[in-house]
């Protein structure tokens, strides 16, 4: 890179470029008819937010701690009932806890704040249930980590999936009912009129997991990551660190698991099951683990794919192919195999372990037009790579093939039993606990 | 008498759901003790020969049917073997349990597309669904047949593994895989015959368990795949009779918690009893003492 901007230019594009998208998403909300497709867009960047929000908590732990954790969905629907419950309004009790007498909680934090201040007291009330979430969920998590974080890599996985759906049992057992409303959905509750309210909750949460990632708490977890003797060797206390990193992220899918309880307006334990954690474990891949920004992007194309580009594949239309084969249930498939290839050929994903900077895209925008004009050779030079490989691939089983049947009419003639051994050039240092 | 009297039918359930589990819990325990991969797609491949057994017994007669489960299940997990795992073979670990996620969204997505969602029923096998009276319980006769079934090919399996040359490949294998690599043991055909056995029982398995439960949907693989992958982790992972006992304590377990009222929580018990497990004794009930878990 021949020139850098300075922090002044660089904090005012990420202004003026943050401020824009704001601008522009309020409107587009506020103005864009129902029915249009550029509705879709609205809908996307909202449930991408959230989406991004909840990839990156999981990000924070997967990609920068080296936590290999599956818990997300359950902690995300604990987020989204404690948001939920405290938000019903006292006058819909009866309607949604028909079958629990109208429950056990008669009032909403939203009308108390409303009736005292206003329309302020209404963002309030929205504002302090969340929190509580995002709060409360931190606490299961700290609760559970204690015991779970002295785990490893797969184990840590499979037990945390197993407390998720311990939460999800445990949310829908008929005896909390008058709380949870069981396994009924719960709806009515207070939700946000305008898709900025989750891109700015979202955007300000996913500023504050950078500004975490970039302190001396971030480089601990990055050490633990890389090296768990090390970092412990450099000080750095592994349990507290790791729990740290564990109850933060956790605190961080609570609220994008209440923005998701607004976002549809009515909530179920049913759908937050393994699947929904696979799905936020993709798109972190997709992003690429250890990148926020990858995550971010992650999270908008997978939203957009399975809500928007992809819904002709049900439908039975396509970018103009039309196919009996496209029937409901056909994008999901589509998608899965794109996200295997991704997986298996594209295993850094989007970003790598790389960060957004503006420097970063300056130059790769520069870069770019020589990049597509070069792009027609670089392909040439990739195919006479791979088949030069594979010439050099069937060279050396041909020669295998040889000496093998060398040796064999070697031993059938007895003269195996007189070659000398070879002598060895190398030595072969074995690694124990290799795995 | 009076006791058993009122539990003999939920342990007589949980012994059969054991059973069922048991025979999911080997593919996991023999690929884990090779590979250190839980291999998520497991379950789905069991959930796939139950739906293959559905689409299969409109035009086959049963015997053929079955044969072909069992063939369907074993060409799908040595793919799966081939296709996802093979080449993220000197990966870090956590991108192939990525590609066994991704396999697993892509088998449950794609028996959606399949099925429309809609849960399909299990045919009927008549031998299999005659009702039996033992003392004070009523039940199917697939209910007495499973753990038979189940211990008859344990026992052979572990004559394989401690008898035939394949056997002790697999042994060493799973003790150390580099070596037994410089050792000259062909890797790659020690992993697929692994999975040959464990897709081959988990076939078996499916067959015994949706005679059972009779409905059959996309999700109903994961539940008793991460089941059977606790009951692998409660034996000890890598040990086949460790899977099994484990699998068989898992199904009794969750059938007394039925009987008693908690239905709700008879899933959330197994995964109580996997973090107790791993708490208390991370090696397992029958597991070596150096691998590295926690």
């Amino acid at each position: 890179m021949e020139t850098r901007l300075n922090k002044k230019t660089r904090a005012a594009l990420s202004v003026i470029a943050i401020a824009l998208f704001v601008i522009l998403v309020f409107l587009g909300d506020k103005y864009i008819s129902a029915g249009s497709t550029w509705k879709m867009l609205i809908t996307v960047i909202e449930k991408g937010s959230i989406f991004a929000l909840v990839a990156a908590s999981m990000n924070l732990l997967n990609g920068f701690t080296g936590l290999f954790s599956l818990g997300q969905a359950g902690f995300m629907l604990i987020g989204a009932y404690s948001y939920a419950i405290f938000t019903i309004p006292g006058k819909s009790h009866d309607a949604v806890y028909q079958y629990f007498d109208g429950g056990l909680i008669k009032w909403s934090i939203v009308e108390i704040l409303e009736g005292k201040m206003g329309i302020f007291g209404h963002y309030l009330g929205m504002f302090i249930p969340m929190l509580f979430a995002g709060l409360f969920v931190a606490l299961i998590a700290f609760l559970i980590g204690i015991p779970v974080l002295r785990l490893k890599s797969d184990y840590l996985a499979i037990a945390t999936l197993g407390f998720a759906e311990i939460i999800r049992a445990f949310f829908q057992w008929n005896t909390l009912g008058p709380v949870t409303n069981g396994s009924n959905v719960l709806r009515k509750y207070t939700t946000y009129n305008n898709a900025i309210f989750p891109v700015i909750v979202a955007g300000i949460s996913i500023a504050i997991i950078l500004l975490l990632i970039n302190s001396t708490y971030g480089r601990a977890f990055k050490a633990i990551r890389d090296d768990e003797i090390a970092a412990e060797a450099m000080g750095i206390n592994l349990f507290k660190h790791k729990e740290l990193s564990f109850v933060i992220s956790s605190f961080f899918a609570g609220i994008s698991g209440a923005l998701l309880a607004m976002f549809q307006t009515t909530i179920n334990a049913t759908p937050f099951n393994t699947v929904m954690t696979y799905e936020i474990l993709l798109i972190v891949v997709i992003g690429g683990i250890g990148s926020i920004t990858g995550s971010v992007i992650g999270a908008f194309l997978f939203t957009a794919a399975s809500e928007w580009w992809l819904r002709g594949l049900d439908a039975g239309k396509w970018l103009g192919i039309q196919s009996s084969l496209m029937r409901p249930g056909f994008r999901k498939v589509v998608f899965a195999v794109l996200i295997m290839l991704i997986v298996l050929f594209y295993a850094q994903g989007i970003m790598g372990t790389k960060e957004f900077s503006w420097d970063g895209f300056i130059g790769w925008w520069k870069k770019l037009p020589a990049a597509i004009k070069g792009w027609p050779q670089k392909r040439k030079a990739a195919a006479a790579a791979k088949k030069e490989a594979r010439a050099v691939k069937a060279a050396a089983k041909a020669r295998a093939k040889e000496a093998k049947q060398d040796s064999e009419m070697k031993k059938a003639s007895g003269a195996a039993l007189f070659t000398p051994l070879p002598m060895t050039d190398h030595v072969v240092v074995f690694d124990k606990e290799g795995k | 008498m009076g006791f058993l009297h009122t539990w003999l039918p939920y342990i007589l359930a949980g012994i059969a759901v054991g059973g069922q589990y048991a025979l999911i819990a080997i593919g996991y325990t023999m690929v884990y003790g090779i590979l250190r991969l839980i291999n998520f797609a497991h379950g789905d491949v069991f959930m796939w020969s139950g739906l293959i057994m559905v689409y299969m017994i409109t035009v086959l007669p049963l015997w053929l049917s079955v044969i072909l489960v069992i063939l369907f299940a074993i060409v799908l997990g040595t793919t799966i073997e081939k296709v996802a795992y093979r080449p993220l073979r000197s990966a870090p670990r956590m991108s192939i349990m990525i590609s066994a996620i991704g396999v697993s969204y892509l088998l449950q997505n794609f028996a959606l597309y399949i099925t429309g969602g809609l849960t399909k029923t299990y045919p009927a096998i008549n031998w299999l669904q005659k009702t039996v009276t033992i003392g004070s319980a009523t039940t199917k006769m697939v209910t007495l047949i499973t753990p038979i079934l189940t211990i008859v090919l344990v026992v052979m399996l572990v004559m394989l593994i401690k008898h035939t040359k394949i056997g002790m490949a697999m042994r060493a294998v799973s003790r150390d895989f580099e070596t037994s690599s410089l050792m000259g043991i062909d890797i790659n055909r020690v992993i697929t015959v692994t999975f040959v056995i464990g897709c081959a029982l988990a076939a078996i398995g499916s067959i015994l368990y949706f005679s059972n439960y009779t409905g059959i949907n996309p999700m109903s693989g994961a539940m008793p795949g991460l089941k059977a992958f606790v009951a692998a982790v409660f034996g000890g992972i890598g040990s086949v009779p460790g899977a099994v006992v484990g699998a068989f304590v898992i199904g009794i377990c969750e059938n007394l918690i039925k009987g008693a009222g908690w239905t709700t929580f008879s899933d959330a018990f197994t995964f109580v009893l996997l973090i107790i497990i791993l708490m208390v004794k991370p090696t397992g009930l029958f597991g070596e003492k150096n691998i590295d878990k926690v």
